[in-house]
């Protein structure tokens, strides 16, 4: 009993979106719209660690929770890539991951959508160069959405989603 | 023919309501944990979209993979047509009755089973076996509870037994039916795959027990067998709300009556949904090997119903 009543004395937690995301998000390439339409407001997300630090996983680990609630705008992560319509890539692909990358989105249902978190995913950031780096996301599987930031916050991870999913327009705004 | 005609529109809307039970159960979780959480529509749209997506099959997987999901939810719809919903009278008495039910529900987790372990992955293999073991304990708890009220009625069909029960309500706080719904409601989360069993929201495979199964399958068959589930647990919550409370349950074919038990239904699988959402968000997820423990419980329960109800004929 002590539980529900601390659940009515905090009420709802969830935040609304910030109106600017504090880092930019760029549309890699134009979406087909046959994706957009059919996905709308039901999007499975798989989350593919490529290599990275795993400051964009704490970040991610936000988004399920209260405060940011990524179920409000109908997304959910889910065990498997045949589950998956989104696969969102952190960190530069090292060369352990790079083959278990491909394969997975290979083992993703079209249609799909891919959406690179950090800086890391971009421009390999500081692991840049290394011997044990194979390239940034673009170069093992087509990114749709960039999300710079290191790490960036849950609040830019789900502008970024959002984008990918053409949410975000202003003419197509959910809500 | 009215009462066919009936069967049909309860099978209808029995199948039609199903996502949005599993959609509500979900927004009144999200609410207790202080989000906002998706609509009560969600799942239709996940629906929507997985039936819209295309399919990727594993190179290893056999006919049986391709088979499984048509089975599953054919029998979840042939069990679904034997439940009394807003009426006593079942034309598909005649067909099938309460072990017809058990029978259909254990034949979909036989080919759930298969479909796992056919193309052979680690998390397949894992999830079949799991649910093999909770079956074999949760089935026949589920048969010997319905069969207590059965002793009672004098009959295993499930219209029948509503029917017994709203002529003799004395019956239903006795110990035999009392009994009989604590064994039901254990056996039914554990067969429909809630907490403290086994966690519908969990993306961790090292615990998951149905999921486990169905991660290899994808677009349209993974919606089947989505749609599927969701049937089963509401079902299931109809079969509890029909069997211990048939209050409310038209006795007669005439629109009135049937009207105002639709009604009733909706208002019993609110209560019940809430309830289930209120338990997930009270305890915790039991560790795999005391999962046997609880079931026997359960089993025991339903033991004693069933001795309970036959001494008290």
């Amino acid at each position: 009993m002590r539980l529900f009543s601390k659940i009515a004395r905090t009420g709802i937690v969830t935040e609304a979106l910030p109106d600017q995301p504090e880092n930019p998000i760029t549309l890699a390439r134009q979406i087909d719209e046959r994706a957009r339409a059919l996905l709308g407001r039901a999007v499975a997300i798989r989350e593919v660690d490529a290599g990275s630090c795993n400051g964009c996983e704490v970040e991610i680990a936000g988004l399920p929770g209260p405060v940011y609630d990524m179920e409000r705008f109908g997304l959910h992560f889910v065990a498997s890539p045949r589950h998956a319509d989104l696969l969102l890539v952190t960190g530069p692909v090292t060369r352990n991951m790079a083959v278990p990358l491909r394969k997975t989105y290979e083992a993703t249902p079209d249609p799909k959508l891919v959406v690179a978190v950090g800086d890391c995913a971009r421009t390999c950031g500081v692991f840049a160069g290394s011997y044990a780096v194979a390239g940034p996301v673009d170069t093992i599987v087509p990114v749709d959405v960039y999300v710079d930031g290191c790490p960036p916050s849950p609040a830019d991870i789900l502008r970024g989603i959002l984008t990918a999913l053409g949410r975000l327009d202003p003419s197509r705004e959910g809500r | 023919m009215a009462a066919l005609l009936l069967a049909a529109a309860e099978l209808v809307l029995l199948m039609a309501l199903a996502p949005g039970v599993v959609g509500y159960t979900r927004w009144v979780k999200a609410r207790l944990q202080g989000r906002r959480g998706a609509g009560v529509l969600q799942p239709y749209r996940e629906l929507r979209k997985t039936f819209g997506k295309s399919m990727v099959i594993a190179d290893s997987a056999s006919w049986i993979f391709h088979l499984a999901p048509w089975v599953v939810t054919a029998s979840t719809v042939a069990a679904a047509a034997l439940v009394p919903v807003v009426s006593v009278h079942q034309p598909a008495d005649q067909l099938g009755d309460l072990f017809a039910l058990m029978a259909l529900l254990i034949l979909g987790t036989v080919f759930l089973a298969l479909g796992g372990l056919d193309p052979g992955t680690a998390f397949g293999g894992m999830g079949s076996s799991r649910e093999m073991t909770v079956a074999a304990l949760t089935e026949p708890t589920l048969a010997i509870a319905v069969l207590a009220l059965a002793l009672t009625s004098g009959s295993t069909s499930l219209g029948a037994i509503a029917g017994t029960v709203l002529a003799n309500p004395a019956n239903a706080i006795g110990p035999g039916h009392a009994l009989a719904f604590a064994a039901f409601l254990i056996a039914m989360l554990a067969e429909t795959g809630r907490l403290p069993i086994d966690n519908p929201a969990t993306h961790l495979e090292l615990t998951m027990i149905h999921e486990a199964m169905i991660l290899e399958y994808s677009g349209p068959y993974l919606a089947l067998l989505e749609w599927a589930a969701a049937t089963k647990l509401t079902l299931l919550l109809v079969l509890a709300a029909n069997m211990f409370a048939p209050w409310g349950i038209a006795t007669a074919i005439e629109p009135g009556a049937v009207a105002r038990s639709v009604g009733v239904i909706l208002a019993k699988l609110l209560v019940l949904a809430t309830l289930l959402a209120v338990l997930e968000t009270r305890v915790a997820k039991l560790r795999l090997f005391r999962v046997p423990e609880l079931l026997a419980v359960s089993f025991t329960l339903a033991l004693l119903a069933a001795t309970s109800s036959f001494f008290s004929r």
